[in-house]
């Protein structure tokens, strides 16, 4: 076994978490993962040993999900999302042109050159869940929102060269394994990174702060208690909360210097 | 007040109401701005008045199926002696949805209001979000307030001093599309492979460990405290006749401005996008899925039907997910279709023969269609093909893979015609790019 | 019991417009069959849990029986009846039909055309419901740019017998179902998913299961392929032939296929009430034993040089005669192959042609008490005198397993308990040392008993809080327990005293219709006792003889010790391998010592080798006859290959009775049978049994090392096993299990020494093995533990092994 005693120790505490320790294989999958870079036989083994389970029912499991690697995973897994809406958007240009600049196909991982701080492994994905900030591209399952094959290009060269590269709507970008130790369940206290959320998300909202629309004022509304500016009850007060709300959007989208989207947004607001 | 419909405004942010707050996402915020109240109600409720609540609201089930959740709630055998179980489906991953995503980022908080006065309701002890793997940011943030509020004892035991005791576990998917299917989300909750199970018995008999189970999605889950809050008068003032309250739409696509627009059910398309700025700049609608690839397509003839269970159905789709991804005339239909039917086939779960093998033949023959491959026999074949899937597989799944493909058979016809005689695609997949926006359209020979 | 459900229970649903009253929940796919109507299917098997994967059976349901009917075809697989439901199959709906035909041309667009190639072709549901439901054209290759088939390497091993072709599976999921629902071995698994979905191991633990055979024969397709039987032949040149697994004493139902004279494969019978359509890889595969290159096909006599050489039938006939006569007194040895009718004539040779009770079955260590226990307990029961039968332990609250580990030595019961633990709620309690992987899959719950301490457990359980038995509690009894003094009468005491019913399991087919037919000192056939002058004057009767010996015979250790002692002269011995016997040096030195010795076999061995008339028997596919399984269930079966130079022990006993001047008026199996019939079972007094006090706990206690204990695996060096390298690489790995400390002191490999000799092999940990306790597998090493080692409860020690 290669497993430390440690990832062993871990292994048992996810399977602690459920009522029935069966539960634990997939975040005890992603633990694997973190620690041994892949999903190995031996991973596969101790699992099926803690989980009083056949390697067979585990290594089912292990090829079922996709996000389950039985080969090794560079340090970033770069993913371009690829389904209808962003390939359509933009999607397969990128992924094309990732293809051709790191020279692998999909599911592979660059080499590593000379100076190269990190090894990328391209992959492309079905809907990541962001198609209002289309086309996507994931690093180690972080949004990069609203990407452009020249801003991909910049993205894998960053990473391998080992430059500090943040989530449009994250955190700073951590290792694939890492990342694989939250999916297990452990905190990396990352959690308060990035915005709360990104401008494509507020428009919505943006517009109803704009106009002072509202969801009708019910028995007893929870937010009215303490956020009294922005659930104006009088449409009097639309102004107030439309000035207001300006200055969250303004400062969520200042995160994301580049995105269209968030531009467009702005634009239209100061249209109105 | 409550009770007039027609003072309800366009937009009725609730959901997304706390999203531009500072640090939204912390304890600290969302109790500031009201939060953890509804909870602090619920509990001094009698849980079989809050499953009544819910069911007045009218609320439906806002992952796509759109089944009453207070129904849902009742068939919870109370007499049972096993433990009950609430799985919140958070396993967003039908194409062009994007809506539990951002909430659980920005308002996580609301979740787990409403996961606890959910299971209260039910009266489950034993919680489960089982959030998809791939969006570590969310997971984090799901993680951290359900940390948060074990810290603040409204989870763990004797909650608020109520002597109800609940646990959450989050749970992260590992890369399945099919697990959205409630089942199957069970099947990958106890540490199997993601296939949907045989029914009955229902998971509200026999789910999670055989036990009694509630699966709802999240944005179901999210409103719950509101209805507790403001009452289910207040929520059934929104929306329409069978399709109540109040629902996030999202706009994907060639729109000006994409993004989460939170509405009544019964908006329009026609509205949201004059809320978006329209369809970008230059450019005019081809075809959008009212809820995700799963649902039929529509095209611009369809810019009126009320955006509810019972408009979008009429119009021979399903409102879904709400995921309105919206295609301009540059557009291919083929193209768009065939990349759907490949997603089909990779999330294929491979249970049963239909989507197994029909979802492989299916990519096959549109792949040979949109290289102009062919002949048009083959559009009758392939529609063929969806008549011997349609309905005959053991979930859903395989049923979502023919909507596109008879919807766009249906409307654009024409321009699979126009391949074969084309030799190939006639359009230029550049133009449709984000950043292609200034360019005009394409060359449909 | 099963009821037959009463009218009012039933369900009436139509059917294709026929109305047919059927039990409720039952299947719309099984209904159908009640009016003629086979709806086709794949996935579905009756004996595993629905899965409605394949989707060939979707039927139209206009009606649900609540006036509605589904907008959508339903799989019949997984639909339960309504009352009043109206199904319309392929029979009448174009819903159906067009349904049916859809699905099975998806199932075919992947699927290779190598059906001239294929073992499965010519009985396989794929290719016979592609035609009775299927198009005749493929729209695949035609469609689009021409369909691209998905294809794989092929074949892969999913383990050295077991061989799979995922292009030809179209996973219906009922091998893995099987693995996991029926034996407990779920080490294949559906791995992948969607098209690449394929059945699959893990790596480094390959599909090793006693029951792996049985995905075989249920695949409906040609992608599960045994090393033995793949491309050996095509089903239609094949002849078959029903018969009875010679394995082991479950009397399990075979299919045995042939082809000019040769067994080319065996496949599971259908016997709801024995085996269902299960048997184990040793009923299936086991077979080539008798066409090894060491069989015999000629009668050989020694020569006054010494050597053996052949002889003809009445030569070696007149040969036996002589010899025996002149040897005086004469015991009878016989092995475990038996038929009932075999065993039968080797009672009547020992009775009347050498006039002796000197006769035993039990080539394997036994005693007294044994002899006892089974004459009082066990003899001339069966189902029709409310014996425990195999659906009985599916009712039965508790199952006592002792001296028996049902995963090695009767694999249908282990099945059968399985399911009866799984689904009837029946409790399993296994008095043994350690828990087993097969108590495991059980569910069973350990009594934990050191070898010796059995009597000691036995009476532990009655009236214990948690584990005490009732009248519906069973208490199976394994062979093995005769080792034990007082073992067998606690036995006889528990279930006196708690009511709870008794069977014995015998490891070997034959046992059971030996001890029927009376191939014990004490008992004649029918269970007549010897000691009963009643009993005797009834067998003379019959046999139309004057008188039987009144003397009560010697058991199997004091023939060999009377040989010894030169108080025995000649031997006549059928089928033992001495190394199974209580003291193989001694059955060896015996067998030099006696005067003369007449032995049959199927094979040359160190027997054959030292007899002085050598005559060759019939395996069992050459002769009718009939074994008694467990339950006392008597199994005829035919005979399967016509071979006239191949002679049953009867014949050949018959021969040798008629050159002595004294035949026993059967030449043939059906003589035999009419014989058999005219003597019935004894319907006098049974037998009683003298209860033996156990040996007093501790009486040992100062004796140096750790008590043995033993039993055989399924797969071991058993000679019958002989020929099938892939079934015999399929064999549980020879290990010791030890305990933790044993282990981490000896361990990785020990040697075990016994008063007999040393064997060395590795060690495993059983976690929950008694203290002071090392088991071993019985007949995996060398020669066997008995001639290597030493007997089974004695004590001996473990060191290092390097």
């Amino acid at each position: 076994m290669t497993l430390s005693t440690e990832t062993r120790a871990e292994l048992l505490e996810i399977a602690a978490r459920y009522p029935e320790k069966r539960s634990g294989l997939l975040p005890m999958l992603h633990l694997v993962q973190s620690a041994e870079g892949r999903i190995t036989p031996e991973g596969i083994e101790t699992c099926a040993e803690i989980l009083e389970i056949s390697p067979a029912d585990v290594s089912g499991v292990a090829t079922f999900y996709t996000m389950y690697k039985r080969k090794p995973v560079g340090d970033y897994h770069v993913g371009v999302c690829t389904n209808t809406l962003c390939a359509v958007m933009g999607g397969d240009e990128i992924f094309a042109r990732l293809k051709d600049h790191l020279d692998v196909g999909n599911d592979e991982t660059s080499e590593k050159r000379p100076g190269d701080q990190a090894q990328v492994t391209l992959e492309h994905l079905e809907c990541n869940a962001a198609c209002d900030y289309a086309p996507v591209v994931m690093v180690n399952w972080e949004f990069m929102d609203n990407q452009t094959p020249q801003s991909a290009v910049q993205l894998v060269d960053d990473l391998r060269a080992g430059v500090e590269v943040h989530s449009t709507r994250g955190p700073r970008l951590c290792t694939w394994r890492e990342a694989e130790r939250v999916l297990a369940g452990f905190n990396d206290g990352l959690a308060d990174e990035g915005p709360a959320a990104g401008p494509a998300s507020l428009v919505g909202l943006g517009i109803a702060r704009e106009r002072g629309w509202t969801a009708p004022e019910g028995e007893r509304s929870p937010r009215a208690v303490d956020a009294a500016p922005a659930v104006p009850s009088e449409p009097a007060d639309a102004p107030r909360a439309a000035a207001e709300t300006d200055d969250g959007v303004a400062e969520a989208a200042a995160v994301e210097q580049d995105s269209p989207t968030s531009k467009t947004a702005a634009d239209k607001k100061e249209a109105d | 007040m409550t009770d007039v419909t027609g003072s309800i405004d366009t937009l009725t942010p609730v959901l997304t109401q706390d999203w531009d707050a500072e640090r939204s996402w912390t304890l600290e915020t969302y109790t500031a701005r009201g939060g953890y109240q509804a909870l602090d109600k619920a509990l001094g409720m009698a849980p079989d008045d809050i499953v009544a609540a819910v069911k007045d609201s009218g609320l439906r089930g806002r992952g796509g199926a759109g089944f009453p959740t207070g129904m849902k709630w009742s068939f919870i055998p109370q007499d049972n002696p096993k433990p009950k179980y609430l799985v919140v489906n958070a396993d967003e991953s039908e194409p062009g949805t994007c809506k539990d995503t951002p909430l659980m980022m920005a308002s996580p908080h609301l979740l787990v209001e409403g996961v606890i006065i959910s299971s209260f309701a039910i009266r489950a002890n034993h919680a489960f979000i089982y959030v998809r793997g791939e969006i570590l940011h969310v997971i984090r943030r799901v993680q951290a307030a359900v940390a948060e509020a074990y810290a603040a004892g409204h989870l763990g035991k004797n909650i608020h001093g109520s002597g109800y005791d609940l646990d959450v576990v989050v749970h992260a998917g590992a890369g399945a599309y099919i697990c959205g299917e409630e089942t199957a989300l069970l099947e990958g909750l106890e540490g199997r492979r993601g296939q949907p199970r045989l029914r009955p018995p229902f998971p509200a008999v026999a789910g999670l460990y055989a036990c009694p189970t509630v699966i709802n999605n999240v944005e179901s889950i999210a409103s719950v405290p509101s209805i507790v809050a403001n009452g289910a008068g207040w929520f059934a003032s929104m929306g329409t006749e069978k399709s109540k309250g109040y629902g996030i739409f999202s706009l994907s696509g060639h729109v000006t401005t994409p993004g989460q627009y939170e509405a009544p059910l019964g908006i329009t398309l026609r509205e949201l996008l004059d809320l978006a700025g329209g369809v970008r700049h230059g450019h005019e609608l081809k075809f959008w899925t009212p809820g995700g690839s799963s649902t039929p397509l529509l095209t611009a003839e369809h810019l009126d039907i009320p955006l509810d269970f019972e408009g979008v159905a009429g119009a021979g789709s399903m409102l879904g997910t709400r995921a309105l991804q919206v295609f301009d005339q540059t557009t291919c239909v083929v193209r768009a279709v065939l990349r759907w039917t490949e997603f089909y086939k990779h999330e294929s779960c491979g249970k049963c023969t239909p989507c197994r093998e029909g979802t492989w033949w299916l990519v096959q023959t549109l792949g040979a269609l949109e290289r102009g491959q062919g002949n048009e026999a083959d559009l009758d074949l392939l529609l063929d093909q969806c008549d011997n899937i349609l309905g005959r597989s053991f979930c859903a799944l395989a049923d979502g893979a023919t909507s596109p493909i008879v919807s766009s058979l249906q409307y654009f016809r024409d321009e699979y015609v126009a391949h074969l005689t084309h030799g190939g695609c006639p359009f230029d997949a550049s133009a449709s790019t984000a950043w292609a926006g200034a360019l005009t359209g394409a060359s449909t020979s | 019991m099963t009821t037959t459900p009463d009218k009012t229970d039933l369900v009436s649903v139509t059917i294709d417009g026929i109305q047919v009253d059927v039990a409720p929940d039952t299947l719309v796919i099984r209904a159908a069959e009640q009016v003629g109507v086979q709806i086709p299917r794949f996935c579905d098997h009756p004996l595993l849990a629905p899965v409605g994967a394949c989707r060939q059976c979707l039927v139209d349901v206009p009606d649900a029986g609540n006036g509605r009917g589904f907008p959508k075809p339903q799989a019949a697989c997984t639909l339960p009846v309504a009352p009043g439901m109206v199904v319309n199959t392929q029979a009448t709906s174009e819903v159906a039909d067009k349904a049916q035909q859809g699905i099975m041309e998806f199932l075919l667009i992947n699927h290779p055309l190598d059906c001239p190639v294929c073992d499965k072709g010519g009985e396989c549901p794929l290719q016979n419901q592609a035609m009775s439901n299927g198009r005749g054209e493929s729209r695949f290759v035609g469609s689009g740019a021409g369909g691209v088939k998905r294809t794989f390497p092929k074949p892969i091993n999913l383990s050295p017998q077991v061989l799979l072709d995922r292009e030809r599976c179209i996973v219906c999921q009922r091998c893995t179902r099987f693995a996991e629902q029926i034996p407990g071995d779920p080490f294949i698994a559906l791995v992948e998913r969607g098209a690449q979905q394929q059945i699959g191991i893990a790596d480094n633990a390959p599909f090793l299961s006693y029951f792996s055979g049985n995905t075989i024969q249920i695949c409906p397709v040609g992608a599960l392929t045994s090393e033995s039987y793949r491309f050996r032949s095509r089903p239609f040149d094949l002849v078959s032939s029903p018969s009875i697994a010679e394995h082991d004493a479950c009397g399990s139902a075979i299919r045995v296929d042939h082809r000019r004279g040769k067994v080319m494969r065996r496949l599971a019978g259908n016997d709801p009430e024995v085996n269902e359509e299960w048997i184990t890889d040793k009923d299936r595969f086991a077979f080539t034993y008798a066409v090894e290159p060491d069989r015999l096909t000629y009668p050989q006599v020694r020569d006054e040089d010494g050597s053996l050489r052949p002889a003809s039938w009445p030569e070696a006939f007149a040969v036996a005669a002589r010899g025996l006569r002149a040897a005086g007194s004469v015991g009878v040895l016989t092995g475990g192959r038996l038929t009932g009718e075999d065993a039968f004539a080797y009672s009547k040779f020992a009775r009347v042609a050498l006039g002796t009770n000197d006769i035993d079955f039990r080539a394997r260590p036994h005693s007294a008490e044994e002899a006892e226990f089974l004459a009082a307990h066990v003899v001339a029961t069966g189902p029709e005198g409310g014996s425990v039968t195999y659906t009985d332990l599916e009712t039965a609250s508790t199952v006592v397993l002792v001296g028996f580990e049902p995963e090695d030595e009767a694999g249908a019961i282990f099945l059968r308990l399985r399911k009866a633990a799984l689904h009837h709620g029946t409790r399993v309690l296994a008095i043994a040392p350690f828990t087993t992987r097969g108590l495991r899959k059980m569910h069973g719950t350990l009594v934990p008993t050191a070898p010796g301490d059995e009597p000691a457990a036995l009476s532990s359980l009655l009236g214990h809080a948690d584990h005490g038995l009732d009248a519906r509690a069973v208490v199976l009894v394994g062979e093995r327990l005769a080792t034990v003094p007082g073992a067998l009468s606690a036995v006889a005491e528990l279930v006196a005293k708690s009511g709870a019913r008794l069977a014995w399991v015998p490891r070997r087919a034959g046992d059971r219709g030996a001890l029927e037919t009376g191939c014990l000192p004490g008992l004649l056939p029918g269970g007549r006792p010897v000691s009963d002058a009643a009993a005797r004057v009834d067998a003379a009767t019959s046999w139309g003889v004057d008188s039987l010996p009144e003397t009560p015979g010697r058991d199997g250790d004091a023939i060999v010790a009377a040989l010894l002692a030169g108080d025995l002269g000649g031997l006549v011995i059928g089928g033992v391998d001495p190394h199974d016997t209580t003291d193989p040096a001694a059955t060896t030195a015996a067998i030099a010592a006696a005067s003369f010795v007449v032995a049959l076999d199927l094979r040359a061995s160190d027997v054959t080798r030292a007899a002085d008339v050598v005559f060759p028997v019939a395996p069992v596919t050459d002769k009718a006859g009939s074994f008694v399984n467990w339950e006392g269930r008597v199994r005829t079966f035919d005979r399967v290959l016509a071979n006239p130079a191949s002679l049953p022990d009867l014949r050949v006993l018959a021969g040798i009775a008629e050159e002595m001047g004294t035949p026993l008026g059967f030449r043939t199996v059906e003589d035999v049978w009419s014989q058999m019939e005219d003597l019935g079972p004894w319907d006098g007094a049974r037998a009683t049994m003298t209860p033996v006090a156990p040996t007093a706990a501790g009486a040992d206690a100062d004796s140096q090392g750790l008590r043995l204990a033993t039993w055989k695996q399924m797969l071991d060096n058993g000679t019958m096993l002989a020929g099938d390298k892939h079934l015999a690489a399929t064999a549980r790995p020879a290990v010791a299990r030890v305990s933790r400390a044993v282990h981490d002191a000896c361990g990785p490999t020990v040697t075990v020494t016994g008063d007999r000799g040393s064997v060395t092999l590795p060690c495993e940990v059983a976690d929950d093995l008694v203290d002071g306790v090392v088991w071993l597998p019985a007949s995996s090493t060398g020669r066997g533990l008995l001639a290597d080692l030493a007997s089974p409860g004695s004590r001996v020690t473990v060191t290092g092994g390097n």
